[in-house]
C-alpha cells in the first residue's frame, strides 16, 4: 500500500510540482514574516547592547529614555576609577542626538525615525568585551574640524575620506563643516539600523555639544576578564561624588532597550499580524489544491478499493503522500522564506530601516511553524476530501462521469454566518473599548470576518457569480458562457481561490481608507487651527537653536515670533511630551485661555493642563505630579486648566525655565510667526535657516504636506508587505486554473475538436480567472471598507474625525484585480491551448 | 487492389496515398501504408477492421484531427496539408461534424446549448428550421433544457449527433458511436445516422468493429495493417462477418 502510495506519487510528476508548489509558497510566506520580524527585533537589542559599556557611570536618576540631557559627570572621575581593582580601561563619552549629516546633493541623510548621533570617538569596547564600532578606514578623528561617519551614511551621502563634510546640528553651532578623516564600521558585523553616526575627537565634541565644558555625559568602565559588572558597579560606586551613579551594562541596555522595543513594537506587531495572515492564505492555498488533486484521484482510490483496500489503507495512503510532499514542500519553503525575509528587508531598508549588517534570525519557532503549516495543513487538506471518496461505493466512484458527494453547502453557510457573528461582535467588542486588550479582539475580530466570509463564500457569491457569468455570455458569446458556467461549476473551488485575493485586498482597502482619514484629519485640524501666517519647525521634530528665533524676529516684515518646546518626559511610567513657552508668549501668542486658575502663578515647576486631559485624569487646580526630567523626578504643581488650544503640542504645558533648570537643552521646537503680510517675508526667513537644513518654514500648506508624509510612508511600506499577500493570491489562482484544465482536459480536447481556436480557448480560461480575481476584489473591498470605516469611527476620539474614503485607490484596487486575473491566466491559458486535440479527447 | 472509387457520385472527401508511421528504424509502425479512398456524398460509410488496422488513425486524418505522414487528404475541394492551426480549427468548425465513443459533451451546458456550440463559437445562429428537422430527427425535443448528467447515455449520444448534424458540415465522423450503448440506445443512434444521410443527404463515416453496426450502412471498407483490403456495398451482418474473418486472418508471406 505504501509503495503504492509514493508510485501515484511519483507517477504524476505535474501535480507532485503543483501540489508541492502550492506547500512550498505558503510556508515560505510564513517564514519569510518570521525571520525578518525575529531578525528587526533582535537588531535593536544588539544595537543597544553595542551601545553599552560594562558599566555605565551618568548621573544620577537620568534615564536612557529621555532626551540627551545638560547634565554632565566630572572628567576626573576617570582618572579615579583606574586605580579601583577590576577596571581594566575608562573611557569618557560625549554624546548628543540630533547631529545631521547633509549629503553632497544637499539632503538630510536619515532623519526620518532612527535618530541621528554625535558623538566623541572611543574605541571602547561594548559590555562583555563585544567589540562594537571600529575605524574600518582612515583614522580616528584627531581635532577640530575633523570627523568620522558610518560607512552607511558616508556611502548614501557621497563623501569619501579628504572631503569636506557639511553636517547640521541642533545646537547653537548650526552648520558646520568637517574634514572626513575616518569610516567606522561594524567589523564583526552589525549595523545601525538607520541611525547616523557622527565621531569627533573628544575636545571638540565638547565644545560642539557641551558649550565646551570639559565634561562627559557618561563614563565606560570596561571590566577584567573574570569580573563581573556587577561587582565591578558596586566597586565603582565607592568613588562616586553625590548625583552620580554607577549602573551594570545590561541594566542599562535593557533600560534603553524597552522604548525602543515599544517605539518598533507597532512594526513587529504589524509583521506578526502579517505572518498571521500569510499563515491564513498560505494555508488557503494549500488546502484548496490539494481537495482539487485529492478529488481527481477519485478514481484511482476507487480502484485501489475495487482490488480489496480498506478504506482506512487508502486514508492512510493519502495521508502518507500528504506528509512526504508536506515534509518536502515545507523544506524547500523554509529556504524559499529565507529569501522572501531578504527580500524584506530591502524593501524595509528603502524607508530607512536598514538592516544589512544584520544576520537572519532563524529561530526554533520559525522551523516549527514551517513544518506545522506545511506538514499538518497539508495532511488535512488531504484527508477530508479523500474521507468523502472513500464514502462511496468503489463502482460507482470508478464510473466515467462520477459525481462526487458534496457535503452540504448550507453547513458551510452556516459556519460562516457564525464566525462572521462572532467576529462582529469581537470587533465591535474591540472597538468601542468595552474589553481589556481590545486590540486583540480588533484583530481576531477581523480574521474571524475574513475566514467567515470565506466560508459563506460559495453561498454568498453565487448570484456575483450567476451575475458574471450571464454578462460574460452577453459581452463574449458562447466562449464567455463557458467560462462562466466554468465559475459557477464548482463555486467551492472559485471562491476558495478567490479568498486569498480577498484577505489581502480587504486589509490594503483598510489601510487606504485609514491612511486617506489620516491625511484629511491633518488637512481639517491645520485648517481650522493655523493662525500664524507661518510655522518654523525642524523636519523630525527636533530641536534647535534659540539664535534662530531671535534671527526671525529681526526679518523686515515679521511682527512676532512665538517659541514653543516640548521635551519627552517620564509620567507614571510613562512616556508623556510636556511642552513649554514663556507665560508672556502663552498669553500673548497662543491665546491660552484659562478655565481655572491663573497664568501669572505659572513659574517654577508648575503645570497648566489641558481640560479635556484634566478631566479625564481626574486632576485640578493644586494637585500634583510627578513628573521625570532630565535631573530627575520633580513635583510639579497644576496652577491652572486651560481650554483646548490647538497652538500647545501638549495637554501639559510649563515654563520654559523650568525645563532649562532641570538640565534640558535651551533649544526651540516650534516658531510661530506673524507677519505684516509683505512680499519676501517668507524668503527672508528662509535665508535665516538656510544653513541649517533640519529646520524649515512652512506656511500653511507646506505644514499639511510635511504631516501627510509620514503617513504616506506607512501606508506605502503597508502597501509593499500586502503585495507580497497579493503575489500569492496570484499563484494561487494560477494553480487552481492549472489544476483545473488538467481535469478538464478530456473537455477542452472535444472542444478543439468542434472548433474551437486557441485563442477562443486562451480567451475562455483568461475570463475565468478574472472572474475569480474580481470576485476577489469587491469581497476584499467591500469588506476593507468596512473594516476601514468601524477602525476609523473608534478612533475618532484620538483626533481622527474625519472617515475619507479613497474611491479612485479602491476604483484601482478592482482595476488592478482584473490584471492580476489576466496575469493569472497568462500560463494556465497557454498549456491549455498547446494540449494535443487527439490525446486530450482520449485522455481521462 | 481493391476497389477504392464511387463512380460518378460527387466525392465529400477522399485521401490519395495517405501514410502514417511512428517511430523509426526497427521499431517504425506503419500505421496507415498507402490508402486510398474515395467517399461519396451522401452516402453513409464504416470503416472495419481489426485492432491496429489503423481505421482510428484513418479517421483522424481525415477529421483533421491528426496529420499523416506523407499523401493528401480532401475535405470537399480542400487539401489538408499545409493548413495552419486555425485554418483547421475552422475547417473542423465548419466542415465537420464529430460524434465520439465517450459523447464528449460539455457537462456545464444543456443539451441545447451543446448542440449549437459550434455555431455560437463561429458567432452564427443555426437555421431555426434544420434545427427543428435535426431534434425531431434525434427524438430529444424534451430533454433539451437538461445538462449532460441527467441524461442517459444513448440520449447523451444522440445530442452529439444532432450537435454533429445541425451545422450541415461536409462531413459527419463517428468514432464507435455506439461502444459505449446497450444495444437499444446503440440501434437508435444508428437507425438516426442512417437516416441523415438518407433523408437528408449528409455524409456520414463511421469507424467500428461491430459487424451489426456495419450492417446499417450503405457501404464498408476494411482495413487491414494500414491498407485498404476490402470493402462491401449494402452489407449484411454476415457478409460483414465473413469478410472480417477473412482479413483477420494471418498473411501469408
Amino acid at each position: 500500500m505504501f509503495r503504492a502510495a509514493l508510485k501515484s506519487l511519483l507517477g504524476r510528476k505535474v501535480r507532485l510540482l503543483m501540489s508541492t508548489f502550492a506547500i512550498v509558497i505558503g510556508v515560505s510566506f510564513v517564514v519569510g514574516t518570521f525571520v525578518f520580524s525575529d531578525t528587526l527585533s533582535r537588531s535593536f537589542t544588539a544595537l543597544v547592547a553595542s551601545g553599552v559599556g560594562d558599566v555605565v557611570v551618568r548621573p544620577t536618576d537620568s534615564n536612557a529614555a529621555n532626551e540627551p540631557s545638560t547634565r554632565t559627570v566630572d572628567p576626573g572621575l576617570v582618572e579615579a576609577f583606574g586605580d579601583v581593582k577590576g577596571v581594566a580601561r575608562v573611557d569618557g563619552n560625549v554624546r548628543s542626538a540630533g547631529v545631521y549629516v547633509i549629503g553632497k546633493d544637499g539632503k538630510l541623510i536619515g532623519g526620518n525615525g532612527p535618530p541621528s548621533f554625535g558623538a566623541n570617538w572611543t574605541d571602547a569596547p561594548a559590555g562583555h568585551d563585544l567589540e562594537g564600532t571600529a575605524i574600518i578606514a582612515g583614522r580616528a578623528p584627531e581635532k577640530a574640524d575633523e570627523v568620522a561617519l558610518d560607512s552607511r551614511t558616508a556611502s548614501e551621502a557621497g563623501y569619501v575620506i579628504g572631503q569636506d563634510v557639511n553636517l547640521a546640528t541642533a545646537t547653537d553651532r548650526g552648520a558646520l563643516t568637517a574634514e572626513l578623516v575616518g569610516i567606522i564600521g561594524f567589523p564583526d558585523g552589525g549595523s545601525f539600523n538607520g541611525a547616523t553616526l557622527a565621531a569627533f575627537d573628544t575636545a571638540t565634541a565638547q565644545d560642539l555639544f557641551l558649550d565646551g565644558q570639559d565634561a562627559y555625559t557618561d563614563i565606560w568602565v570596561t571590566a577584567e576578564p573574570g569580573t563581573s559588572q556587577e561587582d565591578l558597579a558596586a566597586a565603582v560606586a565607592a568613588e562616586l561624588p553625590d548625583g552620580v551613579e554607577a549602573v551594570p551594562g545590561d541594566e542599562v541596555a535593557d533600560e534603553a532597550a524597552t522604548p525602543i522595543q515599544e517605539a518598533v513594537g507597532f512594526i513587529t506587531t504589524f509583521l506578526l499580524i502579517f505572518a498571521g495572515i500569510s499563515l491564513v492564505v498560505g494555508a488557503f492555498l494549500i488546502v484548496n489544491t490539494f481537495s482539487i488533486l485529492v478529488a481527481q484521484r477519485s478514481r484511482e482510490l476507487a480502484l485501489l478499493r475495487a482490488l480489496g483496500a480498506s478504506k482506512k489503507q487508502v486514508n492512510r495512503s493519502v495521508l502518507l503522500e500528504a506528509f512526504v510532499l508536506g515534509l518536502l514542500g515545507s523544506t524547500i519553503g523554509l529556504g524559499l522564506g529565507v529569501l522572501l525575509a531578504m527580500g524584506i528587508r530591502t524593501l524595509f531598508a528603502q524607508f530607512g530601516l536598514d538592516l544589512s549588517g544584520q544576520p537572519l534570525i532563524m529561530a526554533p519557532r520559525t522551523v516549527f511553524a514551517a513544518y506545522a503549516v506545511g506538514v499538518l495543513v497539508t495532511m488535512a487538506a488531504a484527508f477530508f476530501p479523500a474521507r468523502r471518496t472513500t464514502r462511496i461505493a468503489p463502482v460507482q466512484a470508478m464510473r466515467d462521469d462520477v459525481a462526487m458527494p458534496v457535503s452540504s453547502l448550507r453547513r458551510r453557510l452556516l459556519i460562516g454566518l457564525v464566525l462572521l457573528a462572532a467576529g462582529g461582535s469581537a470587533l465591535a467588542a474591540g472597538l468601542t473599548g468595552a474589553v481589556p486588550r481590545p486590540g486583540y479582539f480588533v484583530g481576531a475580530g477581523i480574521l474571524a470576518i475574513l475566514l467567515g466570509v470565506a466560508s459563506a463564500s460559495p453561498v454568498i457569491s453565487y448570484p456575483l457569480l450567476a451575475a458574471a457569468a450571464w454578462a460574460y455570455s452577453k459581452m463574449f458569446g458562447s466562449i464567455g458562457a463557458l467560462a462562466g458556467q466554468n465559475s459557477l461549476r464548482n463555486p467551492r473551488r472559485t471562491t476558495a481561490t478567490s479568498s486569498a485575493l480577498m484577505i489581502g485586498l480587504s486589509l490594503a482597502c483598510t489601510m487606504a481608507i485609514v491612511g486617506d482619514s489620516a491625511k484629511a484629519s491633518v488637512d481639517k485640524t491645520i485648517e481650522e487651527n493655523f493662525v500664524a501666517d507661518y510655522i518654523v519647525s525642524s523636519l523630525v521634530g527636533q530641536p534647535f537653536s534659540t539664535g534662530i528665533g531671535s534671527e526671525m524676529a529681526a526679518v523686515p516684515g515679521v511682527q512676532s515670533v512665538w517659541a514653543e518646546r516640548f521635551v519627552y518626559t517620564q509620567l507614571d511610567g510613562e512616556g508623556q511630551a510636556i511642552a513649554a513657552a514663556e507665560p508672556a508668549v502663552m498669553r500673548d501668542g497662543l491665546h491660552v485661555d484659562l478655565v481655572d486658575g491663573d497664568l501669572a502663578d505659572l513659574g517654577g515647576d508648575t503645570v497648566l493642563l489641558d481640560e479635556e486631559y484634566a478631566d479625564d485624569e481626574g486632576l485640578g487646580v493644586g494637585d500634583d505630579l510627578e513628573v521625570g526630567l532630565a535631573d530627575g523626578p520633580h513635583t510639579m504643581r497644576v496652577v491652572g486648566v486651560f481650554a483646548e488650544n490647538p497652538l500647545l503640542f501638549s495637554p501639559i504645558v510649563t515654563t520654559t525655565q523650568t525645563l532649562i533648570a532641570a538640565g534640558h537643552r535651551d533649544s526651540d521646537n516650534f516658531l510661530i510667526i506673524d507677519s505684516d503680510g509683505r512680499d519676501g517675508v517668507k524668503s527672508a526667513l528662509e535665508a535665516v535657516v538656510k544653513d541649517s537644513p533640519i529646520v524649515t518654514v512652512k506656511d500653511q500648506e507646506g505644514l499639511a504636506a510635511e504631516q501627510r508624509k509620514p503617513i504616506d510612508q506607512l501606508v506605502l511600506m503597508i502597501f509593499a508587505l500586502l503585495g507580497l499577500a497579493l503575489l500569492i493570491a496570484v499563484l494561487g489562482i494560477v494553480n487552481t486554473l492549472a489544476l483545473s484544465i488538467i481535469e478538464r482536459t478530456r473537455e477542452i480536447g472535444l472542444l478543439r475538436a468542434i472548433g474551437v481556436s486557441r485563442p477562443q480557448l486562451r480567451r475562455m480560461v483568461t475570463l475565468e480567472s478574472v472572474v475569480i480575481a474580481v470576485l476577489g476584489a469587491v469581497l476584499g473591498v467591500v469588506l476593507g471598507i468596512g473594516f476601514g470605516i468601524a477602525l476609523m469611527h473608534a478612533l475618532r476620539e484620538e483626533g481622527l474625525e474625519v472617515i475619507s474614503v479613497p474611491f479612485g485607490q479602491l476604483v484601482t484596487f478592482l482595476v488592478v484585480s482584473v490584471v492580476i486575473g489576466v496575469l493569472a491566466a497568462i500560463l494556465p491559458a497557454r498549456r491549455a491551448a498547446k494540449l494535443d486535440v487527439l490525446r486530450a479527447i482520449g485522455a481521462e | 487492389m481493391a476497389i477504392t472509387g464511387v463512380g460518378d457520385a460527387a466525392v465529400a472527401a477522399r485521401v490519395r496515398d495517405l501514410r502514417k508511421t511512428y517511430g523509426k528504424g526497427d521499431a517504425m509502425v506503419r500505421a496507415l501504408d498507402g490508402v486510398t479512398l474515395e467517399l461519396a456524398a451522401g452516402e453513409f460509410t464504416a470503416i472495419m477492421g481489426p485492432s491496429g488496422s489503423g481505421k482510428s488513425t484513418l479517421m483522424h486524418c481525415c477529421a483533421a484531427l491528426d496529420t499523416a505522414t506523407s499523401g493528401e487528404v480532401f475535405i470537399g475541394d480542400r487539401e489538408l496539408g499545409g493548413l495552419k492551426d486555425k485554418e483547421l480549427t475552422r475547417l473542423r468548425r465548419d466542415e465537420i461534424g464529430f460524434v465520439f465513443q465517450s459523447f464528449n459533451l460539455v457537462p456545464t451546458l444543456s443539451a441545447r446549448e451543446n448542440i449549437v456550440l459550434p455555431q455560437s463559437i463561429a458567432r452564427r445562429k443555426p437555421d431555426p428550421e434544420w434545427f427543428d428537422t435535426v431534434i425531431d430527427t434525434v427524438g430529444i425535443r424534451d430533454r433539451l433544457g437538461h445538462r449532460p448528467n441527467q441524461l442517459s447515455g444513448g440520449q447523451q449520444q444522440r445530442v452529439a449527433v444532432a450537435r454533429a448534424l445541425v451545422g450541415r458540415p461536409t462531413i459527419v465522423f463517428a468514432d464507435e458511436p455506439t461502444g459505449n450503448l446497450d444495444s437499444h440506445s446503440g440501434a437508435e443512434v444508428l437507425d438516426l445516422l442512417r437516416r441523415s444521410a438518407r433523408d437528408h443527404d449528409q455524409t456520414v463515416v463511421m469507424v467500428t468493429h461491430d459487424p451489426v453496426a456495419a450492417s446499417y450502412t450503405d457501404r464498408v471498407v476494411f482495413l487491414a495493417d494500414g491498407r485498404v483490403v476490402d470493402e462491401l456495398r449494402n452489407p449484411d451482418r454476415d457478409s460483414v462477418l465473413e469478410v472480417m474473418v477473412r482479413v483477420s486472418a494471418p498473411v501469408e508471406v
